[in-house]
């Protein structure tokens, strides 16, 4: 997806550009907690790291090694399990400090990968998909099959403060919602510092040859069906850690965290993030918990929004968030963004008109459907609309109508500006291209 | 004798209906490629059209206008839709109709509500058709298995002797030639994949009122015939037949049986107790592990044979 220009290779791991962009992130995890200031955008932001990490392992699949696997919660739910289970034995007195935990449930991911992989890459491509999915519900069915190990309906709780050593000498014992976010910021840093160095490696390069050609990478003399094994187990490795922490976050694990709702949601954020340039899923993470956390407060109705955005997005960006922001920053660069403004202006206005128009016959449909109880009265941004009154149902339809129409226009205007700079951009580059040599 | 008859043509029955499901997704699948994420859903939206229609008219208007309507709608999803990402390759196919899934199981929720709906079975097809020692065998079960059979046979007669069947396996191997002899494949592949949903609408109407028609019943099978699908062996229709029936049986036997490992172990002379190793294991009993047994035979088909029962190619 990311062009990559003729360049000849050198490496060197630690450059200038590297070294600024690893430093802002460890500042920004550093810093978070303290601009965040409340305790809710702390635990918010736990939830954030968390998902980034599963979502990060996840891309280590589908970016990397083209596999849309519907069965990824698999790997961090049985991570969170065995994490949950060695602190109970942390309390029962095993002496292993609380802060492995991570990495004891990220080998516990590992240990799985390595037995349900061993079926799922079997098959490549649709196959491995549909196989991903089958194992997911089998381990979900069997969770609820042995309560000794899964603790049934209710689930299994353990205490994070417990054990002793060096760290609860100096009073760090996870006690405060603080100190969980900061193991997990110093996790998700080096997680992804390792994954990203993953993808430098041998194997990681591999895995893109697979993606792209696995007959040619075949011939080449790799054994593609060994090489997806391996990315499937370095993925449950990062998954089970995710495991691991969610399980020191909550203090509890219940089956719903290998359900297969939530391996889609791994999927779908972790494309919308986009799959093609590493930090996507960490985009794709903060809207996760964004969606699951604030708009589910906003609306009830915000699992369909979130699936008409997603298809949106495959049709008509597959490269997620991440490939729009590279492609404008591309534009910003050759100094052709200017022209975007007003394009861009309008169709955000247009789509934002169309948008109150579409929520509003969605609110309204739900508040008679799901919450009539409560009346018939719904406030879409700011504007009461009663459910009951016809002229209601006309105004949102009217609205949706003209505002769709309008986007639509502006949109194909978007798409001349768009295409243009396009071709500008492919002549400058060309032409830098010439003068080199 | 009378469980293992009952058992049997229940089984038969289930598995005629997953196999209505699964002739459409593989159909679709050997043609074009694409995994149908969202077929369940097109049986599920069948299923709540044929309340709908059914509670405005009557049962018979609704089995033959709501697979019809869903079979529009699946044509004009394959043309608004899912052609347009065929550029980017399978994985943005499967991504499209998985959102597809996600989208149609929330405007399900928002039309008919959270709770299921009362889809009944139609009056004159309630009752007992005939009584076999001393259990009933209900009419509408017969009538089901009429239906899936009925189906099957066309679908046989229509790929086999007539003309759009020949240029549909004709599309199916050779998309490019057919193309160059002036049949216009796209349009086929829409007309496959409408057809397919409507298959699966098909199923959803006669499924509905005999099981439960809420909105958890898409993924309440959607996974189940995916297991037939690759178990089957992809993208053949005898091998998807042979796999509905064997899951659809062995999911009705194994609900029925309380056999368990302590029972065969006990009777084999060795003595098991909650202190034996592994006893969560050991107790359980066939009727509690009767949900993963699909799940259970499709990683067994796994490592045995790749392929699938009928199927042709490894990878």
């Amino acid at each position: 997806m990311s062009s990559t220009a003729m360049k000849p290779l050198h490496f060197k791991p630690l450059n200038g550009v590297r070294i600024v962009v690893w430093s802002t992130f460890a500042l920004v995890l550093l810093l978070l907690p303290v601009l965040a200031r409340s305790n809710f955008a702390v635990t918010l932001l736990c939830l954030t790291g968390i998902a980034a990490i599963a979502c990060m392992s996840y891309n280590m699949l589908l970016g990397q090694a083209g596999m849309l696997s519907f069965g990824h919660a698999v790997y961090t739910g049985l991570g969170a399990f065995v994490a949950i289970h060695v602190m109970n034995k942390i309390g029962g007195g095993w002496p292993i400090p609380m802060w492995l935990i991570p990495l004891v449930a990220g080998f516990a991911g590992l240990g799985f990968g390595a037995l349900l992989g061993f079926v799922t890459t079997r098959k490549a491509g649709t196959p491995f998909s549909m196989i991903t999915l089958g194992v997911g519900e089998l381990v979900f069915a069997a969770a609820l099959m042995f309560p000794e190990f899964f603790g049934g309906e209710a689930g299994i709780n353990s205490n994070r403060t417990a054990g002793t050593g060096w760290l609860h000498s100096l009073g760090l014992n996870f006690g405060g919602q603080i100190q969980v976010y900061y193991l997990i910021a110093i996790y998700l840093f080096v997680c992804t510092a390792a994954m990203y160095a993953f993808t430098q490696t041998p194997l990681g390069r591999i895995a893109n040859a697979v993606r792209d050609n696995a007959e040619r990478a075949e011939f080449v003399g790799y054994d593609t069906r060994w090489v997806r094994y391996l990315i499937v187990m370095a993925s449950s490795f990062f998954a089970g850690i995710a495991g691991g922490l969610t399980a020191i976050n909550f203090e509890a694990a219940t089956a719903d965290l290998v359900h297969g709702t939530r391996s889609g949601g791994y999927l779908l954020f972790t494309f919308l993030g986009g799959v093609g340039f590493f930090f996507g899923p960490i985009i794709g993470a903060v809207l996760l918990i964004f969606s699951l956390v604030v708009l589910s407060e906003l609306t009830k109705a915000w699992q369909l929004y979130v699936g008409i955005v997603f298809l949106i997005m495959v049709v008509f960006a597959p490269g997620g968030i991440s490939s729009l922001l590279m492609l404008n920053l591309r534009r910003v660069k050759y100094g052709e963004w200017r022209k975007m403004r007003w394009p861009y202006a309008g169709m955000v206005f247009f789509g934002l008109i169309a948008l109150w128009g579409f929520a509003a016959i969605v609110e309204m449909a739900y508040q008679v459907q799901v919450a009539a109880g409560s009346g018939s009265v719904v406030t879409v941004a700011r504007i009461p609309m009663d459910a009951s009154q016809l002229t209601s149902w006309l105004i949102a339809a009217v609205v949706l109508l003209f505002g769709g129409i309008c986007f639509e226009i502006w949109r194909r205007k978007f798409n001349k500006v768009w295409s243009e700079g396009e071709e500008r951009i492919a002549e400058a580059i060309k032409k830098a291209e010439a003068a080199i040599v | 004798m009378e469980f293992f008859t009952i058992s049997l043509l229940n089984g038969v029955s289930y598995g005629l209906l997953l196999f209505m499901l699964s002739a459409g997704l593989t159909l679709i699948f050997s043609m074009m490629g694409v995994l149908n994420f969202a077929h369940a859903s097109f049986y599920m939206l069948g299923a709540y059209f044929a309340f709908q229609i059914s509670e405005w008219t009557n049962f018979w208007v609704a089995f033959v206008v709501a697979p019809v309507l869903v079979a529009l709608i699946g044509g004009a999803f394959e043309r608004t839709v899912l052609r347009k990402t065929h550029k980017f390759g399978h994985v943005a196919e499967l991504l499209v109709t998985f959102g597809l899934s996600f989208v149609i199981l929330e405007l399900v929720q928002l039309v008919w509500g959270r709770t299921p709906v009362e889809y009944k079975v139609p009056a004159a097809l309630d009752g007992s058709l005939f009584k076999l020692f001393n259990s009933t065998f209900p009419t509408y079960r017969a009538f089901m298995m009429v239906v899936a059979i009925g189906m099957l046979a066309s679908l046989f007669l229509v790929l086999k002797k007539t003309r759009i069947g020949l240029v549909i396996q004709a599309a199916l191997t050779h998309p490019d030639t057919t193309e160059a002899l002036g049949h216009n494949v796209p349009r086929v592949f829409a007309l496959v994949f409408a057809g397919g949903c409507g298959l699966a609408a098909l199923a959803g109407v006669i499924g509905g009122n005999a099981f439960i028609t809420e909105p958890g019943m898409a993924q309440a099978v959607g996974a189940i015939i995916f297991v037939v699908v690759v178990v089957g062996g992809m993208g053949s229709l005898g091998g998807a037949l042979i796999a509905s029936l064997l899951i659809g049986v062995m999911q009705t036997f194994s609900v029925g049986l309380d056999w368990s490992f302590i029972g065969g172990l006990q009777s084999l002379g060795v003595d098991v107790t909650p202190e034996t190793f592994g006893y969560p294991v050991w107790k359980l009993k066939l009727s509690q592990v009767a949900p993963i047994l699909p799940y259970l035979l499709l990683v067994v088909m796994l490592v045995v044979r790749p392929k699938g029962i009928m199927g042709t190619r490894d990878e």
